[in-house]
């Protein structure tokens, strides 16, 4: 692996990410599901993957809050945003109101970072039937683009504006992909863990590997084989971190321990001649699911390779003061 | 049927080169003779006691021999959202939507006593309407669940189970009657215990006022919103199993063989446990398994549920391996275990045939015996498989 690669790692990023929309419509719920801690907690500062810091602004809804970040805060809180996340709530009674205080944000945020890039989550999801949901969802986003559009034009800012739009729930595995994604963009060395994978999966003769982030269950990359590509259900990430992230949970009520801490080490399944899993504690921020064809053996020399491998991804944790010092001494 | 805890069924072959399965009637052990044994005088008793009729009756056929669930109570007060929550996994929050039952419903359950679930319309009084086959109905059955709405005024509820407790007295005194006081979500425990003392006290005052001194009548507190209704079903259905102490006296030997906290017999369907070891059973370790076999059904569903191509198989099969996919698994069954953080506990998941499966909890840092442990679970499986075999209803 190249040097550099690795020093550019060392190197703490601060990304701003900011999560807002209109009082009520889930944003600190949302948050709270997705980085397990109690409501109370400021969470300006959440540790993922220990050498990024996601400096999550999770900005209140009231109209006084948001007219106050217009104005007096305007470059404090829009300057230097990697990510915008803009909840919207479906079931709003009042969606002009809401796209005039979205195209206020988008408006400040274009000023002072332009090169930010723009989530924009449909929220609640579930309270609209089921058959209804896709197309209540398109024409919500068509709505919000079109304003974002007719933004764009006026004030003559040159490029487009990438929204990128995503159906959510707190009910299912949807808000999990949206913040997997949302991630997904901001982990440094995504190409080395993934070619990583790559090869783990391949010596292994895995048929798909999925890397967790330890408190949230994010997936924050994952590795298919050309067989394991056939599997029909193709939500199965987003699925496979709530599953864990809701068992998490369930373990905490049994032990009685607190529910961001850590609560399994391992876990394994050989479903007879189907196939085998198992998800396993990594490097000290990550889970590790292994899917595997049948067979003990391959189970167990699976089970070993991967407790190797976790050296070469040691990088995940990133430097912590003085470990990183002896390691190279 | 596929099971949910491996995924779609690959032909196995389960023929008579499994050592326990060899020989057959004439190699019986003297375990086995013995609960064949005793399973036969209890079936002759059990129709000593139902005198004439028990023989004729299993009114559409279907029913014959398997035992029945009658779900009754007042219209609203929850029948429908039970069935549905336990038997339908139907989320608790979604159940606000279910119209009220207009008839009776009967539900067949891939379950492995084939238990039926009657949801009765609460409106209708069966004891007054002559159009009602009294007999068809609780000739077969094994227990009745009534249904009481406790955030409701009760009093009208309490006084129909009376009715219907002294009618079903008369004709089939061995029906077990099971009240659940349902709902009681949100209400405090002292209400709750207050609620449950005087509504015992309501039905076995007018019980005995009938000279009725000792009607098996069981009170449980449900809700639908936690465990609760599931470990109700668990209660009522280990009284419906023939020869109980035997499955449990298996589970008990286990765990004390194993050193297990607990060990519990599911229903995979329903969730519901048939059977338990000796130890006092707390509401978390129930959750915590139950809750992990719903972890390995989604993951199965996911992973197990889809067919792998030829080419792939044969790749498998092939150098270095050169055994067929079949013969590199250890077991046919599904088999499962997690390790807790909290002490290094493992929890151990196996399943028994195609609707049931063992799930145990495990003393602290004992992953290292799981070989030993692994054994002594397939043998007492295998003494499961035994114990189904013999009491399986003829």
């Amino acid at each position: 692996m190249p040097p550099d690669v690795r020093n550019e790692v060392k190197k703490p990023k601060k990304k701003k990410v900011l999560l807002m929309g209109k009082s009520g419509s889930g944003k600190s719920s949302m948050r709270s599901i997705i980085f397990s801690a109690t409501i109370d907690i400021d969470l300006s500062h959440v540790k993922f993957l220990g050498n990024l810091t996601l400096n999550l602004w999770d900005c209140g809804g009231q109209e006084a809050f948001t007219e106050n970040y217009l104005t007096q805060q305007r470059v404090h809180v829009f300057s230097n945003v990697g990510v915008l996340i803009y909840v919207f709530d479906i079931e709003s009674r009042d969606v002009e109101r809401d796209m005039a205080t979205y195209v206020s944000i988008i408006s400040a945020m274009v000023q002072y970072s332009p090169t930010a890039k723009v989530y924009v989550l449909i929220h609640k999801m579930d309270l609209i039937t089921m058959h209804a949901r896709e197309a209540v969802f398109v024409d919500r986003v068509r709505l919000v683009q079109q304003k974002t559009a007719e933004f764009t034009q006026a004030s003559g800012f040159n490029s487009e504006l990438d929204l990128i739009p995503f159906a959510t729930s707190i009910w299912d595995q949807s808000l999990y992909k949206a913040w997997a994604s949302i991630i997904h963009d901001l982990v440094p060395n995504l190409s080395v863990i993934e070619s990583q994978l790559g090869s783990l999966g391949t010596i292994i003769e895995a048929e798909e590997i999925l890397l967790f982030e330890r408190t949230s269950f994010l997936v924050v990359s994952s590795w298919t084989s050309e067989e394991g590509l056939g599997n029909p259900t193709g939500d199965r990430q987003e699925r496979m971190s709530n599953i864990l992230k809701h068992f998490k949970q369930s373990i905490s009520r049994f032990t009685g321990t607190p529910r961001n801490a850590e609560q399994f080490i391992l876990m394994e399944h050989k479903a007879g001649p189907r196939f085998s899993m198992f998800v396993c504690k990594f490097t000290t921020n990550t889970y590790l699911m292994v899917v595997l064809p049948p067979g003990e053996a391959r189970f167990n020399s699976a089970r070993f390779n991967c407790q190797i491998a976790r050296e070469s991804f040691k990088f995940l944790d990133g430097p912590t003061p003085g470990q990183g010092q002896s390691g190279r001494a | 049927m596929d099971s949910r805890l491996r995924g779609q069924d690959v032909p196995v072959e389960h023929d008579s080169n499994e050592p326990w399965a060899q020989g057959g009637e004439s190699s019986l052990t003297p375990a086995q003779l013995n609960l064949t044994r005793l399973f036969e005088q209890d079936q002759q008793r059990q129709q000593k006691n139902m005198p004439a009729k028990a023989a004729e009756q299993a009114p559409d056929g279907t029913a014959k021999g398997k035992p029945r669930l009658l779900l009754m109570g007042q219209r609203r007060s929850g029948k429908s959202s039970i069935s549905s929550v336990v038997f339908h996994k139907l989320p608790p929050s979604e159940t606000l939507f279910l119209e009220s039952t207009a008839r009776i419903q009967k539900d067949e359950l891939p379950s492995f006593m084939d238990f039926q679930v009657w949801d009765f319309p609460g409106q209708i009084d069966i004891f007054e309407n002559p159009t009602f086959d009294i007999d068809a109905m609780f000739g077969e059955i094994g227990a009745l669940i009534w249904v009481i709405d406790a955030q409701d005024d009760y009093l009208e509820a309490v006084a129909r189970l009376n009715v219907t407790i002294l009618n079903l007295q008369r004709t089939y005194p061995n029906i077990k009657i099971e009240v659940f006081i349902h709902k009681v979500d949100g209400l405090s425990d002292d209400y709750k215990l207050d609620i449950q003392r005087d509504i015992t006290i309501r039905i076995q005052d007018e019980l005995s006022d009938n000279g009725f001194e000792n009607a098996p009548v069981t009170f449980h507190l449900t809700s639908i919103y936690n465990h609760s209704i599931f470990e109700a079903f668990s209660k009522v259905i280990q009284k419906l199993i023939p020869r109980l102490g035997i499955l449990e006296a298996m589970l008990t030997n286990l765990c004390r063989t194993c050193r297990f906290e607990k060990a519990y017999l599911f229903d995979v369907t329903s969730k519901i446990y048939i059977a338990t070891d000796s130890a006092p059973a707390d509401m978390t370790s129930y959750e915590i398994c139950s809750d992990y076999i719903d972890v390995i059904i989604d993951v199965t569903e996911v992973y197990g549920s889809w067919p792998r191509s030829e080419k792939h198989r044969e790749g498998l099969e092939g150098s270095p391996w050169n055994q067929k996919l079949e013969d590199q698994v250890a077991s046919n069954w599904a088999e499962s275990c997690m390790v807790l953080s909290d002490g290094n506990k493992p929890i151990i998941l196996r399943e028994v045939n195609k609707y049931l499966a063992l799930v145990a909890i495990m003393k602290e840092d004992s992953y290292d015996k799981m070989p030993l442990v692994n054994i002594n679970v397939e043998v007492v499986v295998q003494g499961l498989e035994e114990f189904f075999d013999i009491t399986k209803p003829k």
